[in-house]
């Protein structure tokens, strides 16, 4: 038999249907595979093993009476950012300590019904705030991966960066994750796992802990594209609790994967060829371009203006929402509270203690493009660029079925190496960015390897509410590249 | 765009986060640096654009307007970190 741990979904279900191992085996196997790695990783900030065995009992209950759903069995790691009834949800923030939610977020409550099973909660950037996991309340998640012949901890980028080192490390088999900026598929890139961020409005974001509102998105981050679309099909639902959720039926996107390729266009945006882009990133790109050739598809250069504008307005609008958001965290309601003299000194030193300095600065940026007489120069200007970019992909789009482009400009970098420089670490989610802010489905799919021995990865972008599409182009890019290689197992 | 230490004072306290003296220097140098990035959105022609309200075009959903939740103050009150008969208790703000 397989190493257990080494199966994607779609063979775990397989395996479980057969009667090959059970669901108490199969979850037994991640639980003494996080207890001997996470020390090192720090992917998981809550472990919930007792749970973890008792619905997988159930599962394996369902499954004897011929009730598998469709993720029956199958263990999840579930981002911090989802509220989970009776197990502690803090965004690894401060401000949120000993919150225990007592309620479930639609995409959990989706997972728990198709049969999924909770390992427990993944570390992330404070309220997902980050492009490094560096953030966080809790301490920095190590990525598995590191440079050839160095033994340097690396970031796994952020802010889903536990899902990521969860799900390159083999401590779950997929993991949900958000994306705001490119919070899923940096991350994905960093770590050599699929990442995919859907259509603004395909999933519910009721129960999940708000960064920017017109922005966030939930998806799946996990080791293969088929995996990716089983989990989508979970995790998506049109839901009366969120007025953004849309009501357009759920297609079979693992029916949608059997598609063919051949003829379709791709869209190269010459304005992501951007100064200083490194040789191999080129290198990786230009492959990524004869592989969709050799598929019978047909490249063409598309042009998206705006692409350059996209971070700077991107650094307006999330800020105003997450300062408006985060105005909830008081001291009153939940989580952490400092006293003061008076109520205000009460908030303003609950707040002080309780955000980390990113967060802050996030918070006091919005807080001033949000104040009188700012307003239209800032944010109203800034959503109006966001127009010409969402009208940029809209006249591109007509002639193009979906665009490559690389996932970030750089593999994953060395701990410490950017979080001196807001600025400089804004820039990587230079290529993710976009998506976000014309609302569209985006996926990482790993795709090579960097000089230096690390995971990279290209990112495909599609029209609103056809992740079919993405997720058939994606596999050309994982049957491409074939099998790459794993991290070495340096943590156990 | 340069903002000074006292705007980043006035911003602190709107947003009810109290700096020290140390944080307001740092965030003053930090805040311009983004604030003169992002600048170079006044490149960009929006004369006659729309500002961008919602990524997909839909009708914002409408519901009857009644209770559908609610009955468990207890459940709502239990994370507070100070409470007393379901009640949320913060410090005296009427003399």
């Amino acid at each position: 038999m397989p190493d257990l741990l080494d199966l994607s979904i779609a063979e775990a279900r397989e395996g479980l249907d057969n009667g090959d191992f059970s669901a108490k085996e199969y979850t037994q196997s991640h639980l003494n595979e996080i207890e001997s790695a996470n020390k090192a990783l720090n992917a998981y900030i809550l472990e919930t093993p007792e749970k973890a065995l008792e619905m997988a009992a159930n599962s394996d209950e369902r499954m004897a009476k011929g009730e598998a759903g469709l993720l029956e069995g199958i263990p999840l790691g579930i981002k911090d950012l989802f509220c989970t009834d009776g197990v502690r949800t803090t965004a690894c923030s401060h401000i949120l300590d000993g919150f225990v939610p007592p309620y479930e977020s639609t995409v959990t409550e989706n997972l728990w019904n198709a049969g999924a099973v909770m390992l427990g909660k993944l570390n992330l950037d404070e309220f997902a705030m980050g492009s490094s996991n560096e953030t966080s309340h809790y301490g920095e998640v190590v990525n598995p991966w590191r440079r050839d012949g160095d033994d340097a901890k690396l970031v796994p980028g952020g802010s889903s960066g536990g899902s990521a080192s969860a799900v390159a490390a083999h401590l779950c088999v997929a993991a949900t994750a958000t994306d705001t900026g490119g919070s899923i598929r940096q991350p994905a890139a960093f770590t050599g796992t699929v990442g995919l961020k859907p259509t603004y409005g395909r999933v519910s974001r009721w129960g999940t802990i708000a960064f920017a509102s017109s922005l966030d998105q939930a998806g799946p981050i996990t080791r293969s594209v088929e995996d990716a679309a089983i989990m989508l099909q979970v995790m998506a639902s049109h839901d009366a609790k969120d007025t953004t959720s849309v009501d357009i039926a759920v297609p079979d996107y693992r029916k949608e994967l059997a598609g063919k390729v051949k003829g379709m266009t791709i869209g190269i945006p010459k304005e992501y060829r951007v100064d200083g882009m490194s040789e191999e990133i080129e290198a990786l790109w230009q492959q990524g371009i004869e592989w969709y050739k050799d598929a019978g598809a047909k490249i063409v250069e598309v042009s998206l203006p705006h692409t350059k504008y996209a971070l700077p307005a991107y650094y307006i609008v999330a800020p105003a929402e997450a300062s408006s958001n985060l105005a909830r965290y008081d001291g009153v309601k939940y989580g952490l509270r400092v006293e003061g003299d008076t109520i205000d000194g009460m908030y303003e030193n609950t707040r002080a203690e309780g955000f980390g300095d990113e967060v802050k600065r996030r918070i006091l940026m919005g807080t001033y493009v949000l104040s009188a007489g700012y307003y239209d120069a800032y944010y109203l200007k800034a959503q109006k660029v966001r127009t010409r970019i969402k009208q940029d992909f809209d006249e591109a789009f007509k002639n193009v079925d979906v665009m490559l482009t690389p996932t970030t400009p750089s593999p994953a970098f060395a701990m410490g190496e950017k979080s001196g420089d807001p600025l400089e670490m804004y820039l990587n989610d230079i290529f993710t960015v976009t998506v976000n802010m014309a609302g569209l489905p985006g996926i990482s799919v790993p795709a090579g390897m960097s000089s230096s021995g690390l995971p990279l990865g290209l990112q495909l972008i599609g029209k609103p509410f056809d992740e079919g599409t993405l997720l058939k182009a994606g596999q050309v890019i994982e049957q491409a590249a074939g099998e790459l290689p794993k991290p070495t197992k340096w943590w156990a | 765009m340069q903002i000074n230490e006292a705007t980043v004072r006035k911003i602190a306290k709107l947003a009810r986060i109290k700096v020290t003296d140390q944080e307001a220097k740092s965030l003053e140098g930090e805040l311009s640096s983004i604030l003169s990035w992002v600048e170079q959105l006044n490149e960009v022609d929006t004369d006659g654009v729309e500002p961008l309200t919602s990524v997909v075009e839909t009708t914002m959903k409408k519901r009857e307007d009644v209770v559908t939740d609610g009955g468990y103050a207890q459940r709502v009150t239990k994370n507070a970190p100070l409470s007393e008969d379901n009640f949320f208790v913060v410090p005296k703000v009427v003399e």
